[in-house]
């Protein structure tokens, strides 16, 4: 099946650099095959304006096939774009018509700053995880995988919170720039597995403090973030974070 | 417990269980105002089971212990939504999309509780200066009107809280700004509801649904309770 071609107008937000003012440019782009990704249409674009002497958007990719989390942009009102569950990269062309105005902006969030164009500085999720998402591990034999027997439900709840790719598409789209979803995906992934559990109350409570120190807002349970996450992160998550933090603030 | 409070997810259980405390209390006031409505269906003279209750509530110790945590808990749960809603603003930051936010789903409510408990605050002002300051500090004429009624199986005499508030109800004004208080009331507790528990982390897949549907019925009970009481007294006493 051949698909068909557009012809689009793109809103495109640009900025030299994190202190420079920025400002939406306006590009027009045509025969787009509707069987293309939004990533290869950006592409398409940059050819066109390196062709023009102009300076290419900078945007984030890697690899476009939805697992890394690098990709972002903000879409026509949407983080990673108008198609449900599925990053930028997995986004098709098919989700716009012909003739059709794509607006095209950065994450916003006091979390994540501009770098560039469509780039933002998303080290904050580096510095939480940093702050204790993992397990501490002893150097010695390789111990058996099937040695700590996991009930079959923990095991798919930790994986479902596993599959987060670290995006930040739930701090993008929160009113509150809260990085609740992340967080709470991170702490289940290993609060849910008895590996986990043993530095389970100190992990809650590191991570928690260093997403407050880093400035992001507070969880109203909105649910916007669930909604625009790619991989369907669930807000329960949010519920067993807040169950694992204040109960370890409680034994304290 | 260590420095529980200074963060954000301990300030957000601040709110939830101040929260749930003034529900229950918004419970015990809309039964006490459901005696409005019920002295003809139980066979008792107009205003003798408010007055009845009005006095219980006044001379009850219990009551008189709850007060003072009552007002603090309206000034925990406001000063807090205060703060929280300051940092969230600067965590949102000062760069708003040009394309806006389409996303679907997301309760209209749950976006503006600030903006609706300022219109619960600016009700509560209105109500308090209606009958709470006329009862218990400047008094007015209304009140000394007679009443008696059965009070703990014996014939009392008391306050006379349903001449007011029945004088209070007749006044269209009032009855509008009741109903919008109440509204607003009940926008706030459809989201706040399930919130506060997914706030103290009592929630999972199964319940989610339930807590939110749990949350609409409790918020629209409590909120048109109190409209159809004073829109009753309004039209029919
Ligand atoms: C009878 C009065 C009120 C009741 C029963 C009530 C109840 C609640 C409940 C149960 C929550 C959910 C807490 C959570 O998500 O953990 C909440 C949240 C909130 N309330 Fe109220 N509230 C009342 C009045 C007010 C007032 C007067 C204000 C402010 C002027 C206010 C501002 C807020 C805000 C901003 C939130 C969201 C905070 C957050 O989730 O972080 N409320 N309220
Ligand atoms: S929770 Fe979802 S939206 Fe947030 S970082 Fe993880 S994958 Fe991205
Ligand atoms: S580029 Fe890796 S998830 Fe999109």
């Amino acid at each position: 099946m051949k698909g068909k071609t557009l012809n689009l107008k793109l809103k495109v937000w640009r900025q030299k650099s994190a202190t420079a003012q920025g400002k939406f440019e306006t590009y027009e782009v045509s025969n787009i095959s509707t069987e293309g990704s939004f990533l290869e249409m950006m592409d398409i674009l940059n050819e066109q304006i390196i062709s023009n002497g102009g300076d290419p958007v900078a945007f984030d990719h890697d690899c476009r096939e939805g697992i890394c989390g690098m990709c972002s942009l903000y879409i026509n009102g949407h983080a990673h774009g108008p198609d449900e569950d599925i990053t930028t990269c997995q986004l098709h062309m098919r989700k716009f018509t012909d003739g059709d105005t794509i607006t095209i902006e950065p994450w916003r969030s006091a979390g994540f700053p501009v770098v560039k164009d469509l780039i933002v500085d998303r080290s904050a999720f580096d510095k939480i995880l940093q702050a204790g998402g993992f397990v501490s591990v002893n150097t010695g034999g390789i111990p058996d995988g099937n040695a700590i027997p996991i009930p079959k439900e923990d095991a798919d709840e930790a994986m479902d919170s596993a599959s987060c790719i670290g995006c930040g598409a739930c701090v993008a789209s929160c009113k509150n720039g809260s990085a609740m979803l992340f967080v709470s995906a991170k702490v289940s992934q290993l609060a849910l597995l008895p590996q986990g559990r043993v530095e389970a109350a100190r992990r809650a409570k590191s991570m928690v403090a260093k997403m407050d120190e880093l400035g992001f807002g507070n969880c109203t349970n909105t649910g916007a973030c669930e909604v625009e996450c790619p991989k369907n992160i669930s807000i329960t998550n949010i519920a067993r974070l807040n169950r694992e933090f204040l109960s370890a603030k409680l034994k304290d | 417990m260590a420095n529980l409070f200074s963060s954000s997810i301990g300030r957000k259980l601040l709110m939830s269980i101040t929260g749930l405390f003034l529900i229950v209390f918004l419970l015990v006031h809309l039964t006490l105002n459901s005696f409005l409505l019920l002295d003809g269906v139980l066979g008792f003279e107009e205003g003798q089971m408010f007055n009845a209750g009005a006095h219980f509530m006044a001379t009850n110790p219990f009551i008189k212990i709850m007060e003072p945590m009552l007002a603090i808990g309206f000034l925990v749960h406001i000063m807090y939504s205060i703060g929280l809603t300051i940092q969230n603003i600067k965590a949102r930051g000062a760069a708003r999309y040009a394309s806006g936010s389409k996303t679907d789903d997301v309760e209209w409510s749950s976006k503006n509780m600030f903006v609706l408990g300022i219109f619960v605050v600016s009700f509560l002002v209105v109500h308090l200066a209606n009958f709470w300051v006329k009862m218990k500090i400047t008094g007015d004429p209304l009140l000394h009107q007679e009443a008696s009624f059965p009070f703990m199986g014996a014939e009392a005499h008391g306050e006379n809280a349903y001449a007011l508030v029945n004088t209070a109800f007749q006044n269209i004004a009032i009855v509008i700004i009741y109903v919008i208080g109440c509204i607003a009331l009940s926008f706030h507790l459809s989201h706040g509801f399930w919130s506060a528990f997914q706030t103290i982390g009592w929630n999972n897949t199964v319940w989610l649904n339930r807590l939110q549907t749990i949350s609409k019925v409790v918020a629209w009970f409590i909120g048109l309770g109190f409209c159809v009481i004073a829109i009753a007294q309004y039209l029919f006493f």
